[in-house]
C-alpha cells in the first residue's frame, strides 16, 4: 500500500473557484446589458457582438499554435475581452473595425505580453482606443437606424456639454444614443450587482470611483446643485460600464486594498478633468488606460502593514 | 462574537467524526518512542536495552531548557535503541519496548491530589515530570511556555478550542466528554498566575460545547468562556488572541509579550490529568477521518502506538489511499506510510482515497486579489511569491514575508493554484540563513 502515495506541501485541500468560473461570471454580468444592446440596437449589433468574440478566440488560438503554448482559450478570458470591445462599439460600425480591434486587443494588448496575468494593460480597452485613434469618425457615430427616438446623434454628454437637460428616465432605462453596451444604466447595474454578491469584484474601485467624480464635477463644474446634469454626467458616457467592467479588471488594477481606493479615486478625479476640460466626450477609456501604468507605482506604495507590525 | 480580520471559511466536513466518542485504542505489542517529540533539544534516554521499565516511567529525559521528557506508556522490556523513522519523516532515535501487556505502572501513578496544596513550582515540576507539550501542533514544551519571565505581566489565559481546522473533531469531543477535567486543569494552570482571568474560546459551529462548559464554570469567578466566529485560522494562536483581547502581535514576540497564553484544549486537560491525578502525557486524542476509511472516529492512543494498530479501529480503509495526512488538511502534513509511531506531534489523521490536489493545474496569476483579502496578516501573497520565486530575499522581508504564519489560506482561494504556501515554507528557512549570513558579514 506504500505505493502510489502522494506526498505534497500544505494545504492538502483547494477552493473550486478557477479562473474559468471567474471568467464565466463576468460574462453572466455582461449578459443583460448585451441583451439590451441587441434589443435596442438590432442585428447588426448581435453580428458585431459575434465576430468580435470569435476573432477574438481565433487570434489567441492562432497565437498558441504559432507560439506553440496550450491553448489558453478554455480560461474564457478572450471571450470577455471580445465582449468588452464589442459592448464599446458604436451599432452601426463596419464589421472590419471590431476585427482589427479584437486582433489588436489580443495579439498585442495580451499575448505578446505572456498572456492573461502578464497584460499590463487592459486589452479590451487597448483594443477601442486603437480603433478609437484609427478610425476616429466611425467610433464617434452614434447615428443608429433603429433609434426613432427624438436624441438622433447627440449623445447626453454632448447635451450636457451644450448646457442643456438629459431625459433622466432614457438614460436610466437605455434609450440613448452609444455604444452597444454602455447605454442602459439599469442593466450595467444588475451585472455589477451580480459581480459585488458574488464577490467577483471587490466594491473598492467603483464606489471610490463615482464618489470622486461626483464630488469632482460639483466642485469645478459651476453647477452644483444641478442635479439633472449630475445625474446625467453619472449615467451618461459609459462610467457604469467603465466602472465596474473595465476599471476592476484584476490584472490591471491594484491589488492592495489601500491601492483600489487610491486607484478609484484617480479615475473619478481624472474622468471629470477630462469631461470639465477635454474636447471630447468618450475619454474614459484613456483615463483607464493612463491609470492602468501607474498601478505598480500604487502597488508598491500601498504595501499594507503586515498584523502586528509598527508602520515604517 | 469575537473574531479577526480576513481569514477564509473552507467546507469543514466535521460532520463525518463529530458524534462519534472517544474510543481507546489498544497499544500496539512493539512500542516506540521518538526522542524528538517536541520542539527544543532532543530527550536524553535514561534506560538500556533489556532494561523492564513501567507505565509512566521516564525513558528520556528533557535536555536543556526547551525540551521534554518522555514516559513509556506500558510495561515491558526496552529491545532496542535505534534510528527509525517517524512522524517528521526523518529517521531519528527511538527507544523500542516490548510491551508485556500488564500494565504495571510507577509508584504514585493514578493518585487524587487537590491543586490548592501545592505551590506554583511544584506544579511547573509537575507538567515538566508529566512531558506535557503543546498538543495543537507545535508541541512546544508547556513548562517553559507557563514560566514566562513575569508571571504577573499575564492577565489573559486563554484556551484554545476553536479547533478551526476542517475534519477534526478530536478537541470538541473533549470538551464534551471531559469538561471537568479541563476546567480543572485551567485552574491549576491559573493558580501560577495571580492576575490572569482563563477563558476557553470556542468557534460557534461547537455551540454544544460552548453552552456545556458555560454552564459548568459559571460558578468560578475567574473562568469565562468566549463564542467565536467560524472561520479559518481562527485557532491561530495570534488571530485567536486579537479575536478575544484585541492586541497584535508579530512574529518575533511571543504570546506572554502581550499578557496572554494560550493552550490547546488537550495540553490543558493533560495538566488536569497530571496535577491532580498523577497521570503523565501518556495518550493522545485523534480524529481519525477522511473519504479513505470505512467509519470514522475520535480515538484515544497511547503514544508510542503504531498507526497501522491505530486504523484497526475503523476496521481499515473502503478504497486504498493516496493520500495521507498527519494533521488537518490545512496545515497538516503529508506522510508517505503508516508504519510510524503516534508522537506527541501526531494529531490527526486523514486519508483521502483520491489526493484532491494530485493534478492541479497551474496557470498565470490573474491578480484577483483572493490571496490579499485572505491573508489573515495582511499580507500581499502573490507579490511575496514573486521574490520568493527569484529568492529576492530583500524584497521578501519588505513584504513583510517573514510574518507569515504557513495558514494556507491564500493557496487555499487561490483559482490560479499558485504554489503560495510552499514556497512561503521554504523562504521561512531560507530568509532566516540569508539574515544569519548578513550578521556573520557584518561581525567579520
Amino acid at each position: 500500500m506504500d505505493n502510489n502515495i502522494y506526498v505534497q506541501s500544505s494545504p492538502h485541500i483547494r477552493d473550486d473557484i478557477n479562473t474559468r468560473l471567474i471568467m464565466l461570471d463576468v460574462i453572466i454580468a455582461l449578459l443583460p446589458a448585451t441583451i439590451w444592446g441587441v434589443l435596442r440596437f438590432g442585428m447588426h449589433s448581435l453580428l458585431i457582438i459575434i465576430i468580435t468574440v470569435a476573432t477574438a478566440i481565433i487570434s489567441e488560438t492562432l497565437f498558441n499554435l504559432i507560439v506553440k503554448k496550450p491553448n489558453s482559450i478554455t480560461d474564457l478570458s478572450c471571450v470577455v475581452t471580445g465582449l468588452i470591445l464589442a459592448l464599446n462599439m458604436p451599432s452601426e460600425i463596419p464589421l472590419f473595425v471590431p476585427v482589427v480591434g479584437a486582433v489588436f486587443s489580443i495579439i498585442i494588448a495580451k499575448m505578446l505580453f505572456g498572456g492573461l496575468g502578464q497584460n499590463f494593460i487592459n486589452p479590451a480597452l487597448a483594443g477601442r482606443c486603437f480603433c478609437h485613434i484609427s478610425f476616429t469618425a466611425l467610433m464617434n457615430n452614434f447615428k443608429s437606424t433603429m433609434s426613432v427616438d427624438v436624441y438622433t446623434s447627440a449623445t447626453p454628454l454632448s447635451l450636457l456639454k451644450e448646457s442643456k437637460e438629459v431625459n433622466l428616465l432614457d438614460l436610466v432605462f437605455g434609450y440613448i444614443p452609444g455604444t452597444i453596451g454602455e447605454v442602459s444604466a439599469i442593466c450595467l447595474l444588475i451585472g455589477a450587482i451580480y459581480l459585488l454578491v458574488k464577490k467577483v469584484i471587490d466594491f473598492k474601485i467603483p464606489l471610490f470611483c463615482l464618489i470622486s467624480f461626483v464630488v469632482f464635477i460639483m466642485l469645478f463644474s459651476n453647477k452644483t446643485t444641478n442635479m439633472n446634469y449630475i445625474m446625467g454626467e453619472l449615467f451618461g458616457g459609459g462610467l457604469l460600464f467603465a466602472v465596474f467592467f473595465m476599471a476592476t479588471d484584476y490584472v490591471t488594477a491594484p491589488i492592495t486594498p489601500l491601492g483600489k481606493i487610491l486607484y478609484g479615486i484617480l479615475i473619478g478625479v481624472l474622468t471629470g478633468i477630462f469631461r470639465l476640460y477635454g474636447k471630447t466626450n468618450e475619454n474614459l477609456s484613456y483615463v483607464i488606460l493612463i491609470l492602468n501604468l501607474f498601478v505598480p507605482l500604487i502597488d508598491s506604495l500601498t504595501i499594507p502593514t503586515a498584523f502586528g507590525r509598527e508602520r515604517k | 462574537m469575537y473574531t479577526f480580520k480576513h481569514g477564509i471559511h473552507v467546507l469543514d466536513k466535521k460532520e463525518l467524526s463529530k458524534d462519534k466518542p472517544i474510543r481507546i485504542v489498544k497499544p500496539s505489542n512493539i512500542m516506540v518512542y521518538p526522542m524528538q517529540q517536541h520542539i527544543g533539544a532532543k530527550a536524553k534516554h535514561c534506560v538500556k536495552v533489556g532494561d523492564r521499565v513501567l507505565l509512566g516511567q521516564i525513558i528520556g529525559t528533557a535536555d536543556g531548557f526547551i525540551s521534554s521528557n518522555v514516559l513509556s506508556t506500558v510495561s515491558g522490556k526496552v529491545l532496542s535503541i535505534e534510528d527509525r523513522l517517524t512522524i517528521l519523516g526523518q529517521k531519528s532515535e527511538c527507544i523500542v519496548i516490548e510491551n508485556d501487556g500488564k500494565d504495571d505502572a510507577i509508584e504514585g501513578y493514578g493518585i487524587e491530589r487537590d491543586y490548592n496544596s501545592l505551590s506554583a513550582e511544584e506544579i511547573i515540576k509537575i507538567i515538566k515530570d508529566a512531558g506535557i507539550v503543546g498538543l495543537g501542533g507545535a508541541c512546544f514544551p508547556t513548562h517553559v511556555k507557563l514560566s514566562p519571565k513575569e508571571p504577573q505581566s499575564i492577565d489573559y489565559i486563554l484556551v484554545n478550542g476553536a479547533e478551526c481546522e476542517p475534519y477534526l473533531t478530536s478537541d470538541y469531543r473533549l470538551m464534551i466528554e471531559e469538561t471537568e477535567l479541563l476546567i480543572k486543569g485551567l485552574q491549576c494552570i491559573l493558580k501560577l498566575f495571580p492576575n490572569a482571568k482563563g477563558i476557553i474560546c470556542i468557534e460557534d459551529n461547537k455551540k454544544d460545547a460552548y453552552e456545556k462548559i458555560t454552564s459548568s464554570c459559571n460558578n468560578i469567578a475567574n473562568i469565562e468562556t468566549a463564542l467565536m466566529k467560524t472561520k479559518y485560522p481562527q485557532g491561530g494562536e495570534r488571530q485567536l488572541i486579537y479575536a478575544i483581547t484585541g492586541r497584535k502581535f508579530n512574529v518575533s514576540m511571543l504570546p506572554a509579550d502581550v499578557g496572554c497564553i494560550v493552550d490547546n484544549i488537550d495540553t490543558v486537560i493533560s495538566i488536569g490529568n497530571a496535577v491532580c491525578k498523577s497521570i503523565p502525557l501518556l495518550r493522545r486524542i485523534m480524529t481519525i477521518s477522511g473519504d479513505a476509511f470505512k467509519d470514522y472516529a475520535n480515538v484515544s492512543v497511547r503514544l508510542g502506538t503504531n498507526y497501522k494498530d491505530v486504523i484497526d479501529v475503523v476496521d481499515g480503509f473502503k478504497d486504498k489511499p493516496e493520500k495521507i495526512i498527519s494533521g488537518g488538511p490545512m496545515m497538516g502534513q503529508a506522510i508517505f506510510t503508516l508504519d510510524l509511531p503516534v508522537s506527541k506531534n501526531s494529531s490527526a489523521l486523514i486519508l483521502f482515497k483520491k489526493d484532491p490536489i494530485k493534478n492541479l493545474k497551474i496557470t498565470n496569476c490573474i491578480n484577483c486579489g483572493r490571496c490579499v483579502s485572505a491573508c489573515p496578516i495582511n499580507l500581499i501573497p502573490t507579490r511575496m511569491l514573486k521574490a520568493a520565486k527569484a529568492d529576492n530575499y530583500e524584497e521578501y522581508i519588505k513584504l513583510y514575508g517573514t510574518e507569515c504564519i504557513n495558514c494556507g489560506s491564500c493557496s487555499y482561494v487561490c483559482p490560479t493554484k499558485q504554489p503560495l504556501t510552499a514556497y512561503f515554507t521554504y523562504m521561512k528557512s531560507a530568509v532566516r540563513d540569508y539574515q544569519k549570513s548578513l550578521k556573520e558579514k557584518e561581525a567579520k
